[in-house]
């Protein structure tokens, strides 16, 4: 029997710890992890794997913490002040973090999105007051960066770019904040951190967090397996724009996930372990249970991006029921 | 003959290629037609039973052939077909 990570809180010590904050920004971070226990199943007890619910950021995701962090040094650095307007590319969690922080921060803000990108992404945007431009949904995200970089040439003064894909803020979020927060959480017994790649932001920043913390543990990506994938935020790093951010030598593995092996993680998720979450959380699940499989002994933390609401319209969930056998959950796929 | 536009991730096996000519009657021999003439476009595009991956939408003059008649759907001369990732990669 593993010796438990983190002991039952009493109702009082919880309640203690339960938040009064200023501004909704302040509740950004500093996300529970949860242990998966039944997909577990067969494993040996010292494997240990936990996911840190990244969807209880006050956007939805994990972008929060980037977009934070790069429009906070926008501010303190010059470089976004008043009557200037927030744009990037992005396909769907950055926008909704970048349109959520600049309506409290009082600075408009413009998102240029592939049009095939999720209804409820651009709902969500659109409700907090962004602008949406569209870009071709055939050129996919690297579209959209494309787009975003005519859009500022003509006017370059108007805008400030936040630009996640190569702002080193972004790496620097994840450094201050979710790698602390994993190290703390599982008391500094992680082994493996796992974690699937859009911009490369958080595999990047919170790795090498915990590699000063202890260099024998192992960092490791996930990625789609093939260019055209439904995997919606990833990156198939080898046929698109590297980000500046992204550098895979800091990386001690990377994994090759199949869109059908994550839809089918996404749904024993839900059905198992109570946790409706995206595309992305299922690649990541799929890619840790792997791992897991050849250890006698570790604590695996991974990340999931955010939950799946926002993807209940997706063709994620067309024809979910035939690739199960309902009755007993038992998956044929 | 119709024009069929194909996503970036597709164009390697059209040398590059955004758009393409091709023939058929219906979504299913214009796919036959494009395996034809782009060796293993199709199983990108369909799974091994060959209906279309549930990650890839396929629209006729601009509707999606699931709520046509999938892969059924008639094709005329002049039409516009499109291949299209369901999703968009990289946050």
């Amino acid at each position: 029997m593993a010796k438990p990570i983190m002991a039952q809180r009493s109702f009082v010590q919880r309640a203690a710890e339960l938040k009064k904050v200023e501004s909704v920004l302040d509740l950004v971070g500093d996300t529970p992890l949860v242990e998966i226990r039944k997909l577990t199943r067969g494993l040996p007890s010292g494997v240990r794997i936990f996911a840190k619910l990244e969807g209880c950021n006050p956007g939805g995701s994990v972008k929060d913490r980037p977009a934070l962090k790069m429009i906070r040094e926008g501010i303190q650095s010059g470089k976004l002040s008043p009557g200037k307007t927030i744009i990037d590319s992005t396909s769907g969690n950055t926008g909704i973090a970048l349109a959520l922080i600049g309506r409290i921060l009082g600075y408009p803000v413009e998102l240029v999105i592939p049009s095939n990108v999720s209804t409820e992404r651009k709902r969500i945007i659109t409700a907090f007051g962004a602008r949406i431009i569209y870009s071709d949904p055939l050129e996919g995200s690297d579209g959209a960066i494309r787009h975003c970089w005519k859009i500022l040439e003509k006017e370059p003064e108007k805008y400030f770019k936040p630009d996640q894909y190569f702002n080193p803020m972004n790496v620097q979020a994840h450094y201050e904040t979710t790698g602390p927060e994993v190290y703390r959480q599982t008391q500094g017994e992680v082994t493996h951190f796992v974690a699937g790649i859009g911009t490369g932001g958080t595999i990047m920043g919170t790795g090498r967090y915990l590699k000063e913390k202890n260099p024998k543990i192992r960092i490791i990506a996930v990625e789609p397996d093939d260019a055209l994938h439904g995997l919606e935020g990833l990156k198939h790093m080898a046929s698109s724009i590297v980000p500046g951010i992204y550098h895979e030598e800091e990386l001690d593995q990377k994994i090759n996930v199949s869109t059908e092996a994550a839809y089918a993680m996404v749904y024993r998720l839900s059905q198992e372990e109570g946790l409706l979450v995206g595309q992305s959380s299922g690649a990541a699940m799929h890619a840790v249970l792997g791992i897991a499989k050849q250890l006698q002994w570790g604590t695996i933390v991974t990340v999931f991006p955010d939950f799946g609401d926002k993807y209940l319209s997706t063709n994620l969930w067309i024809g979910w029921r035939e690739k199960m056998s309902v009755g007993d959950l038992q998956f044929s796929i | 003959m119709v024009r069929v536009r194909v996503p970036t991730p597709l164009r390697k096996f059209t040398q590059g290629a955004d758009e393409v000519s091709a023939e058929g009657n219906t979504v299913r021999a214009l796919m036959e037609d494009l395996e034809r003439q782009f060796p293993g476009i199709k199983e990108r595009i369909c799974d091994e039973t060959g209906k279309v991956r549930r990650f890839v939408n396929v629209y006729v003059n601009g509707d999606d052939i699931r709520f046509l008649q999938n892969l059924e759907t008639s094709i005329g001369e002049g039409d516009n077909i499109s291949i299209v990732p369901a999703i968009a990669g990289g946050r």
